[in-house]
């Protein structure tokens, strides 16, 4: 299959205009030592059809939600997708648009941006926003090197509880410029306070915090964030944006910057991505801001119009002395979270927040009814582990019931090993969490 | 046209357009599950509307704005060729979109074979060992390379500092050098517009770690001598870093890894022609070679037998720089696009982006100024300064564009060519559509002459006109407050 237009005539009529006889000689200032000089050896093209076919064999080897109730969480979360979202990325305005550098022919996506950003405020309590960045782990390590170059402290405190591929990612953002990140390890589930306070220190740049964390516990954030403001850090929140329609909103709490994942936000599991990040910080901060930001303006006529903004700080302008070197977004899973955070509305994102919590908690109830024993005893969200024989098995006999949940804690932290981590969304139902207690309960 | 109401603007106090299933578990007092100083009391001023409401707003949204689908779209140096409709199709099939990534491997086989299988091709086409499928974007995808050359160099127990750009390198390059700690050195081009083997010389010494480079280069020209360069930096023991965002010149042609480089990014949502979704997701897969493949970020792709899995155990490799595996479902359109066009058809892509490029570039040329006047690759820089003698900015060229339905060439880069007009046709244009653009570049210079303030004013049939962005940076207003109801 192909999607270039000429005809054979053409070719020739416009290679003519140019003096030239052959394709191969438009390629003439190609040094002939390092031409191919050979066909690519890949398979042949081909038509629609068949492409369609191949992808659809490959899909149905997967075990995708379509076929399994998914108790799985970890980071991505299988929260419901109203069916308006899905019609709104399908117009090609928006999703074959590049970035809106041409502002009066993309106020469309500008537009949608602002409502974005807008709305992100709004869940976390602060001031500014930004479009959008890859995900909630970079979007978290973006926000450490932030937080360095704000405070010129050069350490980095991340809590043991966050998401250890977060913590992944931030280590490999802050090898680069030298910056020191310690962990500090966790009690019973959530952050030992009494470490984190011995490390923080006046060369610590912020706290790392997830909340709930990598567990589904609930952390003191409160407590948290005295510590580090006490020494002139900076609290760094990464956060679940559904979980902020009961939890109270990161700058309550004294967050400076506020990130997470945007998953959940009317995005599916896409197998890990795309999804968006989100990065909300304070007013002071915008100018340190990564990534790009759309502010209000008028037009000559004095009509209301938006544009991408405070450039000054991006690399296209900046180059080397850029706050960071992305260049993209996420526009078009922003503009999925825009529409969801919409649909939903404020009295929408509370009720999948509450019901969240609720089927969470029944399903803990009843798995403790059954003898389970939780790994951690604290308050939690819509996430918890508990204790199992063996992981492995355990996974293998859901499986058989077209059930998924986990991951095992083992692969993350294999010094809590063996237990399953289970996450419930709003989507569950009653009879689907009975199933799952009664695979669970007959393994006791 | 004018205003546009935001979706704020709409809401209606208990109006709502959405609605969950009635719980259907023993609802608990949340005050015993959630501690009272942990919850939120004051909700977020979301909008409360009707779902009709939504998509009418959003649906209005998407007619101002502007995409390939709409027209001609050169912008250069981000290729926006056409998106074929089938990639949207099979990226929402069920086992892509539904999958959540921690499943148990024997639950992501078709997942896994394509990334493995996507990886093949990308191999063949770069010339390249080993792919990753991480980076999210062209950008992100530098960074990982360059943190994989900073890996390799200290297992060496070399610490270099510098990493070396040509003037005319896109912004992300010394962006993302400076990010991973490395000094910039910036060189300047020759009055070729290629790198000056002379200029690299003075700046080569056992500190450097890198020279990254685009090639053909931002210009739209080949580097003729990169052969000669590549030697000259791998003698001081730097590694060659290859910006792919101009791979759709030359593919089928000859490959960055034939060229010398040893680490490369390919951006899918370019040269594989995934949408750009008004400014991502995108994908940046990064290519090494063999020797640079142990410092790969976590997890890779493996096959054995008819099984596969990802493979954590690189003790050498970088970490991560995304959680999960990257822009999966971008990855998903990519590899739909290069099973449709295959090995001849990839080919033919860049035979006629190429032959597009050089149509345009030759008609174009007695109206407008063109600094570097010999065979183009996908892309070539025009300068507007015959036209700003006549009192008329390239700025306002490309706002008079917007009257015409034409979405106007990337302007103001690469910075070193005055008022640059940066043109990249793509090869999915018809000869059609090519005449229709040089016609309107035609009227237009003929309107710098008989009426320049038509071309100042511009544009003028778009939702909004001109808009201030001085304005907006001097005052940023970020978000939408409620105080602005009067």
């Amino acid at each position: 299959m192909k999607y270039t237009p000429h005809t054979p005539d053409e070719v020739r009529e416009m290679l003519s205009s140019l003096g030239l006889n052959t394709i191969d000689e438009l390629f003439s200032d190609i040094p002939e030592e390092i031409k191919l000089k050979r066909p690519l050896n890949l398979p042949s093209g081909m038509s629609e059809l068949e492409v369609k076919k191949h992808l659809a064999n490959l899909a149905a080897k997967n075990g995708s939600a379509d076929k399994y109730t998914v108790f799985l969480g970890a980071g991505v979360y299988d929260h419901y997708v109203p069916a308006v979202v899905n019609h709104i990325l399908l117009r090609s305005e928006f999703y074959t648009a590049y970035t809106p550098y041409q502002a009066e022919m993309s106020q469309g996506v500008l537009q949608s941006i602002f409502e974005y950003q807008t709305m992100i405020c709004e869940l976390t309590g602060l001031d500014i926003t930004n479009a959008s960045m890859y995900d909630g782990g970079s979007a978290l390590a973006e926000a450490a090197l932030m937080a360095v170059n704000q405070t010129r402290r050069d350490k980095v405190l991340v809590l043991a509880t966050v998401h250890p591929e977060y913590r992944s990612v931030v280590k490999t953002y802050t090898w680069g410029p030298e910056i020191e990140v310690v962990e500090v390890p966790y009690k019973n589930g959530i952050v030992d306070l009494e470490k984190l306070e011995e490390l923080i220190d006046d060369k610590t740049a912020a706290v790392l915090v997830q909340h709930p964390n990598f567990f589904g516990q609930l952390e003191p954030v409160e407590e948290i964030s005295r510590l580090i403001h006490a020494q002139k850090g900076l609290l760094v929140v990464a956060v679940d944006p559904i979980s902020l329609g009961i939890l109270k909103p990161p700058a309550e709490y004294g967050a400076d910057i506020a990130v997470g994942d945007g998953q959940a936000l009317g995005n599916g599991l896409s197998f890990g991505g795309p999804h968006l990040g989100f990065f909300a910080a304070r007013k002071d901060l915008a100018r340190r801001m990564p990534g790009r930001l759309v502010g209000l303006t008028t037009d000559k006529e004095g009509n209301r119009g938006f544009v991408l903004t405070l450039q000054a700080r991006e690399q296209h302008i900046r180059r080397e002395k850029a706050t960071s070197n992305i260049c993209s977004n996420q526009a078009l899973n922003a503009l999925a979270a825009t529409v969801y955070l919409a649909t939903v509305g404020k009295k929408g994102l509370k009720e999948i927040a509450l019901q969240s919590l609720q089927k969470a908690h029944y399903t803990y109830e009843r798995l403790i009814g059954e003898g389970y024993e939780p790994l951690f005893t604290g308050p939690f969200f819509k996430e918890f582990v508990v204790k199992v024989k063996d992981e492995e098995e355990i996974t293998q006999k859901l499986l058989k019931h077209n059930i998924l949940a986990g991951p095992g804690i083992s692969r993350f932290y294999p010094e809590l090993a063996p237990a399953l981590m289970i996450a419930v969304t709003e989507k569950r139902t009653r009879e689907e969490i009975d199933s799952l207690v009664e695979v669970l309960g007959g393994d006791r | 046209m004018g205003s546009y109401p935001l979706i704020f603007e709409l809401s209606k106090e208990g109006r709502t357009g959405f609605e969950l299933p009635e719980l259907d578990v023993p609802a608990k007092d949340i005050n015993n599950l959630i501690p009272e100083e942990m919850q939120r009391k004051t909700e977020p001023d979301l909008p409360e509307v009707a779902e009709v409401d939504v998509v009418r707003h959003y649906i209005g949204l998407s007619r101002r704005n502007f995409g390939v689908d709409n027209g001609f779209y050169p912008l250069g140096s981000c290729t926006m060729k056409y998106n074929p409709k089938v990639n949207e199709d099979t990226s929402r099939l069920a086992g892509f979109a539904e999958l959540h990534p921690y499943v148990p491997e024997e639950l992501a086989q078709g997942a896994l074979e394509l990334l493995y299988d996507a990886e093949q091709y990308l191999k063949e086409i770069t010339g390249m060992d080993r792919f990753t499928f991480q980076p999210a974007a062209g950008a992100h995808g530098e960074f990982t390379g360059l943190m994989i050359i900073k890996a390799y160099l200290e297992k060496k127990g070399e610490k270099r500092t510098k990493v070396i750009v040509p003037d005319s390198a896109h912004g992300t390059n010394p962006a993302t050098a400076a990010m991973c700690g490395f000094d910039v050195i910036s060189i300047k081009s020759n009055d070729r517009g290629l790198v000056d083997p002379e200029e690299l010389a003075k700046v080569l010494d056992n500190d450097v770690a890198a020279l990254m480079l685009t090639n053909p280069n931002t210009l739209g020209l080949f580097e003729e001598e990169i052969v000669k360069i590549a030697k000259m930096v791998h003698d001081v023991g730097g590694l060659l870093y290859y910006d792919g965002a101009n791979l759709n010149a030359i593919m089928g042609v000859t490959r960055p890894g034939d060229m010398g480089f040893d680490v490369m990014h390919i951006n899918l949502h370019k040269t594989f022609s995934t949408p750009h979704g008004g400014g991502g997701p995108g994908s940046g897969p990064v290519g090494v070679k063999a020797h640079l493949a142990e410092f790969l970020p976590v997890p890779v792709v493996e096959k054995d037998g008819d099984r596969y899995y990802f493979n954590y155990n690189l003790p050498n490799s970088i970490g991560k720089v995304r959680t999960f595996y990257g822009n999966f479902l971008v990855v998903v359109k990519a590899y739909t696009y290069l099973k449709a066009l295959g090995g001849e058809g990839l080919t033919d892509v860049s035979q006629k982006a190429v032959l597009n490029a050089n149509y345009l570039r030759e008609k174009l040329k007695k109206y407008f100024y063109l600094p570097y006047d010999r065979l183009c690759k996908h892309e070539f820089v025009l300068s507007g300064k015959w036209q700003k003698e006549k009192g008329v900015r390239t700025l306002d060229i490309a706002k008079r564009l917007l009257d015409y339905g034409v979405h106007p060439p990337t302007i103001y880069f690469p910075l070193i060519v005055d008022e640059a007009l940066m043109i990249e046709p793509t090869e999915t244009e018809s000869k059609e559509t090519l005449d229709r653009f040089i016609e309107v570049m035609l009227t237009i210079n003929r309107e710098v002459e008989e009426n320049p303030e038509l071309l100042h004013e511009a544009p003028h049939v778009t939702p909004v006109k001109r808009l201030d962005e001085v304005g907006a940076a001097r005052n940023p207003i970020l978000r939408w407050s409620k105080d602005w109801q009067k």
